[in-house]
């Protein structure tokens, strides 16, 4: 065990999976010399050399384009996109081409590509470098899409992510990359399967659901509740899709009331399928509709206005209080 | 006419030698050398080139050392104001003022700039405040200035996506029947996206008023030119079927010689330029970055002998247009430009929170109407009446 930020818990995770399969590949843009401008393929390209990390020119659909080819090729590529706004270049190939080859050949190939993507806001960053556009990956069939929220969840998912035969969008909350926590990478085997959700906190009067950069945020509220004398569950959803319907279900079987959190805007966003999923599973437990926080139906604003945007502690409580009123 | 393809040869008839299709073995041969284009060299000497002369007078000889000066010291404050924590960010222009300015300058008033995020120059030239340039680097707004007012466009992060905004632009010129050009900056690394390369074969087929203005810097973060190109980046423009030219990028003369001449040829209906400024981005990619991480020191040590302000101040002085009087009212003047961005930046005020909902849409939207009342509601309930 020893003491891991979640970039350096990404780290260790490709560098593991560079050791164990020579087929694996790190992809993308600045990733080789200087190590991601996160760091998290720090050092890698030194000790794997340019063949295996490989600085690619700067052009997503041409980083996601030629990862199918090469995992066509028999090559299990790991893409990085340097930041969540700039994926759009590479979207067609991601939507219309990674997501759908392995039906349209019957199954006859595989697409084991893997794009990590930092996501979402809260570092006070220009344009662009603050969007949570995990609903429009989760909306198409044939992605699988996963967010972990803490870095020992990031060390397994990743690795598990790259095992998979599927093309899976890995979405790294980048403001959590800085946070601890004790992991042992030599550990046998994941602490659990990569689709599952995990009750993060335990609790009676209501479910909070949430993932990625938001976990942190509900686990927050729900300490602060606590001094007031109210008991939170927290639900950190770990994969957005699959979607473990079953943890989920529950919990808010248990509590009777379900707030949904996310830093994407509520307007067609995960809180919609999960409200409609909770309201069909768990209509008879439920005291109060579910109920939502996210960003607001605008752009993601200006660094100097984004604490408004962003779901925040007094947010959270304030949908709680609602929720609890009914 | 060469031969590129086999689809106008003629099929074979019966009773004939089939034709062989020429060979193409001479036109693989390693192209010449690039040649770069200058006019005023690392020492300050003026040269003659048998494509692009310029005429300029001593006064407008020091009007072009004074924007390079001011614009040089207006970045270096930004920089500064970002290590302060005035500004989140900040993208140095450092090295590549000539370019800037010798391509900012050879624009008429009614030409249109479609900036990357580093233009600072360009800006200055078409007569933006600098101030307006922070607003987005500070995070009050994402970019924040009417592009109409000067024909500036706003700052694109997104790599490569304005060059086709410069050319549906450029058409928009042509379809008017107006003598405007357009100017689309990019990078060399934008070079390879997608966006910039489909530009080019827009521009190409509807001949559009619009120069594709490269400062190939040398670096795109971390990778550096050969990562994008396996040819000089100039010399993409002959495949899209339009003429390429290499200028020395640290020369303002010969940037601004070669921009008016393509801005002319582009105005005059002979479709677009690509023009390759070679310079150097003598600093970190922005602020965030780390450059001692990629590259070495050397390399650095070398440009900086091709400084593109000290060859004009060398040039100047040397021919006796320019004496310590007028360099000191120079810097003097810098000075007070940085003092005014100073104040100008710790005194730009925050937007208000609701600011967030506004120009959503430009006919207006009934959720955006109801979550903005959600959120004045919700904000009115906190003791003060405001959230944050
Ligand atoms: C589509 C897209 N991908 C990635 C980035 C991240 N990024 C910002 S600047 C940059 C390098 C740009 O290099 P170049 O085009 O040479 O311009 P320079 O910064 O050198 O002026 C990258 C990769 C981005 N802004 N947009
Ligand atoms: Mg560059």
């Amino acid at each position: 065990m020893s003491s891991f930020t979640m970039v350096k818990a990404l780290n260790e995770a490709l560098r593991k999976e560079l050791e164990a399969d020579p087929k694996t590949l790190v992809m993308g843009e600045d990733v080789g010399r200087l190590g991601g401008v996160f760091r998290v393929t720090d050092g890698l390209h030194k000790d794997f050399g340019e063949d295996r990390v490989i600085d690619t020119p700067l052009a997503e659909s041409g980083i996601v384009g030629t990862a199918i080819g090469l995992a066509l090729r028999g090559y299990r590529p790991v893409v990085e996109i340097q930041f969540d706004g700039f994926v759009y270049p590479a979207f067609d190939q991601i939507v219309s081409q990674l997501a759908k080859m392995h039906a349209r050949a019957l199954g006859h190939v595989k697409l084991p590509v893997t794009v990590r993507i930092p996501y979402a806001g809260g570092i006070g960053a220009v344009e662009h470098h603050s969007e949570s556009h995990e609903a429009y990956f989760a909306h198409t069939a044939g992605l699988k899409v996963v967010t972990p929220s803490n870095p020992v969840d990031a060390y397994w998912m990743l690795r598990q992510a790259v095992r998979c035969d599927d093309p899976v969008i890995f979405l790294e909350p980048k403001r959590r990359y800085w946070d601890k926590a004790e992991l042992d990478p030599n550990a046998a085997g994941a602490p659990s399967r990569l689709h599952d959700a995990r009750v993060a906190r335990e609790g009676r009067d209501a479910t909070l659901i949430a993932y990625g950069p938001m976990v942190k945020v509900c686990l927050d509220a729900a300490a602060a509740a606590e001094e007031d004398g109210r008991s939170l569950e927290v639900v950190d959803l770990r994969s957005l899709s699959p979607l473990d319907f079953d943890t989920v279900t529950a919990s808010v079987q248990r509590t009777g009331r379900a707030v949904v959190v996310h830093e994407a805007p509520v307007f067609m966003g995960m809180g919609a399928e999960l409200a409609a999923r909770i309201t069909e599973r768990c209509f008879y437990a439920l005291e109060a509709p579910v109920l939502r926080v996210g960003g607001y139906f605008a752009p993601y604003p200006p660094s100097r206005v984004e604490e408004t945007f962003l779901p925040d502690l007094d947010r959270v409580l304030d949908a709680v209080d609602r929720s609890l009123a009914f | 006419m060469t031969v590129d393809s086999t689809a106008g040869v003629p099929k074979k008839a019966s009773g004939t030698r089939r034709k062989r299709v020429p060979s193409r073995a001479g036109s693989v041969a390693p192209p010449p050398q690039p040649e770069l284009v200058q006019l005023l060299t690392p020492e300050g000497e003026r040269v003659e080139h048998p494509d692009f002369s310029l005429e300029t007078t001593p006064e407008e000889l020091r009007a072009i050392y004074r924007d390079l000066v001011l614009v040089r010291r207006f970045d270096g404050e930004a920089t500064a104001l970002q290590r302060q924590g005035e500004l989140g960010l900040w993208a140095s222009l450092l090295g590549q003022e000539a370019a800037q300015v010798g391509s900012g300058r050879a624009m008429r008033p009614g030409d249109y700039a479609f900036p990357t995020y580093r233009e600072h120059g360009v800006a200055w030239c078409k007569g933006v405040d600098p101030l307006n340039l922070l607003g987005m680097f500070r995070g009050v707004n994402h970019g924040g200035w009417d592009p109409n007012e000067k024909n500036f466009h706003l700052y694109t992060i997104v790599i490569g996506s304005q060059t086709l905004h410069a050319t549906g632009y450029a058409m928009g010129i042509t379809k008017d029947g107006a003598d405007d050009a357009v100017i689309a900056y990019f990078g060399d690394g934008a070079s390879s996206q997608g966006d910039v390369n489909e530009a080019f074969t827009f521009a190409s087929v509807y001949n559009a008023p619009v120069v594709f203005f490269c400062q190939n810097n040398q670096w795109a973060i971390s990778e550096p030119t050969e990562k994008q190109s396996r040819v000089p980046i100039y010399r993409r423009a002959s495949g899209f079927g339009f003429p390429g030219v290499r200028v020395d990028g640290n020369d303002v003369l010969a940037c601004l010689a070669v921009t008016r001449w393509a801005l002319d040829h582009a105005r005059s209906g002979n479709g677009p330029v690509l023009v390759e400024a070679f310079t150097y981005r003598m600093g970190a990619h922005t602020t965030s970055d780390d450059p001692s991480r990629y590259r070495m020191s050397e390399e650095l040590e070398a440009w900086k002998l091709k400084d593109p302000i000290e060859r004009l101040r060398a040039h100047l002085v040397r021919e006796g247009w320019a004496d310590q009087e007028f360099l000191d009212s120079v810097e003097a003047e810098s000075e007070q430009l940085a003092r005014r961005v100073r104040e100008g930046v710790r005194t730009m005020p925050d937007p208000s929170p609701a600011a967030i909902f506004e120009h959503v849409y430009a006919d207006g939207h009934a959720l955006v109407d109801e979550e903005r009342a959600q959120y004045e509601a919700y904000a009115a309930s906190f003791e003060g009446g405001e959230v944050r």
